[in-house]
């Protein structure tokens, strides 16, 4: 069947669903997402979203814009992070407007809160921008935005998979979906497709990412020949739950949190005097491993699954109960640990792709040497680059608003001037190729063993700490996994709610992006943000101050290189 | 442990009726059960449905009956089911919506009803020139409680009034309504009267508190029910009119 928009976003988080308000205000806009909208993982985001409005203390958007590229260690294109800044304050006030339910100050104004990274007078303190409704931002932002979609009637097709993208040359032509209700192909033609499909910490074995966080974007873009940008850089979060990596919110030491290991000392001072436990992410997770490696972690084994402490029973129960609640209800659902009473044993948990589809700050996907026409990305997916080599806490749900609604505008615009391509149901042919190989592979391996280990070779070989050996390694075991992947086989034959096609197709998705990933980094010489290696400990401007551009060519993948904006700040080295 | 998962399996493609099929698993009192059942997908059988995503308990996917109680499969731990080694766990799909797969429930209805109650934004005032809606904190508190809906339906396979009068709008939406209805930017009940004060909006509850027993988000449902009447009443009785119920009687 082929269905035909003007505008087709891909995701319904909050990127996707931002974008489609704006696009549908003027072009025919269908969303389509493998999730219900509600589901996302946006959904998931906890402690804010940052913005510079000033209502607890003095705050500018240029100070936002510098901790920006400071914390991303200077590979952040600095204009687009000037935008985001700056854009950011509307986008805030716009979403309360739209009856966002923020937590509040007295004052009846929107509550703030301190995050890592995020200070006064380029880096003199720690600053209260964090704008938050409990430690439930994402679910707020969700539900508003999913909220504002029923009011103005945006279609949706709920539970559609992308499974292909359509092109013709450089221009978008459609994308090929898969129904899961009954596993038939449809064909969307659109003039202006959008990707907003998320996340990828799945190939990952500790990680806080939803299960559905398998980066079908990206993958479906690479495998159409558009490189990936700095898919090296991928951040773990210092603080998730022991074993599990769910989230325990930067906004616990927020709120005065703090970390410590097994000798109860509050290590974050010997590493960042100044920041202490807020300084950003990358750091505090290294501090971590550091100790952990020292033989300070709370087993004391060096084991990389040992772990440290992180206490908020000094807050109080009120604070707890009100600022945290549902981080208060996870420890005691997951671990059987009141905050409250006691500390709460964390782990760097894989939690943010800074890398990604490489866009311009309109949401256009441009490799810096092409761009193709009405081929848009938005959201985690993307990269602008507003994050560099390391996010700063409350930047991804600033970044999602933000660029999906210039991604939305753009498209609004584009569309009318533009013209479709021509679609045939014979466009469907390559993945139906794709799906039936798959059915008809006989005496099949299960997705279980490829899957698990994938997560442990990344885990272990591309994690906080990285060496030349271990990721080279990492590139030869994936290659193998992708090998072994061409036997795995389906056994679900029927058609309708066959979710099992398609988490075959979600793990190829995660295998190609963990070869990218694991070769971008075997690739950079020099320890940049959350890429940190043991034989390369310093940044090494000369040589890196540069994007990597990753194709992926059928078992290889091949690396370029991209400028990177550094128009407004130069480079210094980063303390905190 | 080794424990036997005992679940409800029907294909609407090939099933005349729903049967049961046991799974061996073998966990830790720690895991989730949708650690196990993401086992048997994975390393058993691929046929088995069932929906999933956050695996932390705030998406809202996986709302199913475990030893016929509603609960998230991914909030749900072994070492809080009080079963032993050896021991056997039912699980079973939401009730009051269509199985269309083994663990997959059709939400359509389900979310018909959440639309249908305006759950957005309806402002009270025009939009501020700059800036954000002035609101204190105990006004914020008000309607605190009914944002942390995740709509997993968990209360509406729970609730007893839906088995003999399946056009209850349910307990879902008046939480939904009532997140708005107390909000105070919000044009509130007004807004909101026709879905809620009608024969099939809140006057069919009958304060079972199944809903809040199952809710995974600990939310007192049957007490916003309660509210919400209260407040069409009020509204009702200021106007000198009746409200749905009282036509009816
Ligand atoms: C636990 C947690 C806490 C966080 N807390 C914060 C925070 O406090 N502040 C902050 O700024 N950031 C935070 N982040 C990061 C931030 O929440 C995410 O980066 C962001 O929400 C991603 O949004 P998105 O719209 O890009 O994607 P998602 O919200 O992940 O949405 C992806 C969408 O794409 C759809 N999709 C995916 N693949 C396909 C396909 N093949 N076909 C069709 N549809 C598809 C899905 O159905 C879904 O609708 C947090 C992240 C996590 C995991
Ligand atoms: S009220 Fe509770 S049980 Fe009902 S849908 Fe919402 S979260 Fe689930
Ligand atoms: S998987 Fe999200 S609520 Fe259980």
């Amino acid at each position: 069947m082929i269905h035909e928009f003007d505008a087709v976003i891909v995701g319904a988080g909050g990127a996707g669903l931002y974008a489609a308000l704006e696009a549908s205000k003027t072009a025919k806009t269908a969303v389509v997402s493998k999730l219900y909208p509600q589901r996302s993982h946006t959904g998931a985001a906890q402690g804010g979203i940052g913005a510079a409005l000033g209502n607890v203390e003095e705050d500018t958007p240029e100070w936002h814009a510098f901790d920006t590229v400071k914390g991303g260690d200077y590979l952040v294109d600095q204009n687009a992070a000037k935008i985001l800044a700056e854009d950011a304050v509307r986008a805030v006030y716009d979403l309360e407007n739209r009856g966002l339910p923020f937590s509040r100050l007295e004052d009846g104004k929107i509550a703030q809160r301190r995050f890592g990274g995020h200070t006064h007078h380029f880096g003199e303190g720690a600053v209260h921008r964090s704008c938050y409704a409990a430690d439930r931002t994402g679910h707020m932002i969700l539900q508003t935005l999913y909220q504002q979609c029923v009011k103005n009637d945006v279609q949706f097709f709920d539970e559609y998979q992308v499974v292909d993208l359509l092109l013709e040359g450089t221009t978008v032509k459609g994308i090929v979906t898969f129904e899961l209700k009954t596993g038939e192909l449809h064909i969307f033609k659109a003039k202006a497709v959008l990707f907003a499909t998320g996340g990828f910490g799945r190939m990952f074995k500790i990680t806080s990412n939803a299960h559905a966080n398998t980066g079908d974007g990206p993958a479906i873009l690479a495998r159409a020949g558009i490189p990936l940008e700095d898919m090296e850089f991928f951040q773990f979060h210092p603080t998730g739950i022991r074993g599990m990596g769910i989230l325990i919110t930067e906004g616990v030491r927020g709120e005065g949190g703090i970390l410590k290991n097994r000798d109860g000392e509050r290590f974050m001072e010997r590493y960042a005097p100044t920041l202490l436990d807020l300084a950003p992410r990358d750091m505090v997770s290294r501090a971590i491993m550091t100790e952990v490696g020292e033989g300070k972690g709370v087993r004391g084994d060096r084991k990389i699954d040992d772990y440290v402490w992180l206490d908020a029973s000094h807050l109080g129960r009120e604070v707890v109960e009100k600022k945290i609640p549902d981080i208060a209800d996870f420890c005691r659902t997951y671990l059987g640990v009141d905050p409250a009473e006691e500390p709460m044993p964390v782990q760097p948990t894989a939690h943010y792709a800074m890398g990604g589809i490489p866009t311009d700050v309109d949401g256009r996907v441009d490799t810096g040497k092409q761009v193709y026409d009405g081929l848009y990305a938005a959201g985690e997916a993307a990269c602008v680059s507003v994050h560099g080599a390391n996010r700063l806490g409350t930047n991804s749900l600033v970044d999602l608003v933000v660029f999906g609604r210039r991604a939305g505008m753009h498209i609004a615009e584009y569309v009318k001037s533009a013209s479709h391509g021509s679609v045939t149901e014979a466009d469907a042919d390559r993945a139906r190729q794709r799906i039936d190989a798959l059915r008809h592979r006989k005496g099949g391996r299960h997705v279980g063993p490829i899957m698990h280990r994938m997560q442990e070779v990344m885990m272990e070989k591309v994690g906080v700490y990285r060496t030349q050996e271990k990721m080279d390694q990492a590139v030869e075991e994936i290659r193998q996994l992708r090998e072994d992947f061409k036997e795995v086989a389906v056994q679900d034959t029927g058609a309708g709610f066959n979710s099992e096609v398609l988490q075959i197709m979600e793990l190829e998705n995660l295998l190609d992006l963990s070869l990218i990933t694991a070769a971008s980094a075997a690739n950079r010489t020099e320890s940049r943000g959350a890429h940190a290696r043991e034989d390369f400990p310093d940044r090494d401007d000369p040589n890196w101050l540069k994007h990597t551009m990753a194709g992926l060519d059928n078992d290889r993948v091949t690396i370029d290189f991209k400028p990177v904006d550094v128009s407004i700040w130069e480079p210094k080295p980063r303390k905190y | 442990m080794k424990v036997t998962l005992a679940i409800q399996r029907f294909n609407p493609e090939t099933d005349s009726e729903p049967h049961v099929q046991n799974y061996q698993v073998e966990v830790e009192p720690t895991h989730r059960v949708l650690d196990a059942l993401m086992d048997i997908t994975q390393n058993q059988d691929g046929t088995l449905g069932y929906r999933r995503s956050c695996a932390h308990g705030v998406c809202g996917s996986d709302a199913m009956r475990i030893n016929g109680r509603e609960k998230l499969a991914c909030k749900t731990l072994f070492k809080d089911l009080e079963i032993e080694e050896g021991g056997t766990l039912e699980i079973e799909p939401l009730r009051h919506l269509d199985v269309q797969k083994d663990l997959m429930v059709d939400q359509s209805t389900f979310f018909k009803k959440f639309r249908s109650v305006k759950p957005y934004f309806v402002p009270k005032a025009a939009e501020p020139e700059h800036g954000e809606f002035i609101q204190s904190p105990e006004e914020r508190a008000l309607f605190d409680e009914a944002t942390k809906c995740i709509n997993c339906a968990a209360c509406y396979s729970a609730c007893p009034v839906l088995d003999k009068n399946p056009n209850f709008v349910g307990p879902q939406a008046i939480v939904a309504a009532a997140r708005f209805v107390n909000d105070s930017r919000d044009q509130g009940l007004e807004a909101r009267l026709d879905a809620l004060d009608q024969k099939d909006g809140v006057w069919p509850c009958e304060s079972h508190f199944e809903c809040t027993r199952v809710c995974p988000r600990d939310i007192k449902i049957t007490k916003l029910i309660n509210l919400t009447k209260r407040q069409i009443k009020k509204y009702r009785d200021a106007r000198g009119e009746q409200t749905a119920e009282e036509r009816a009687q």
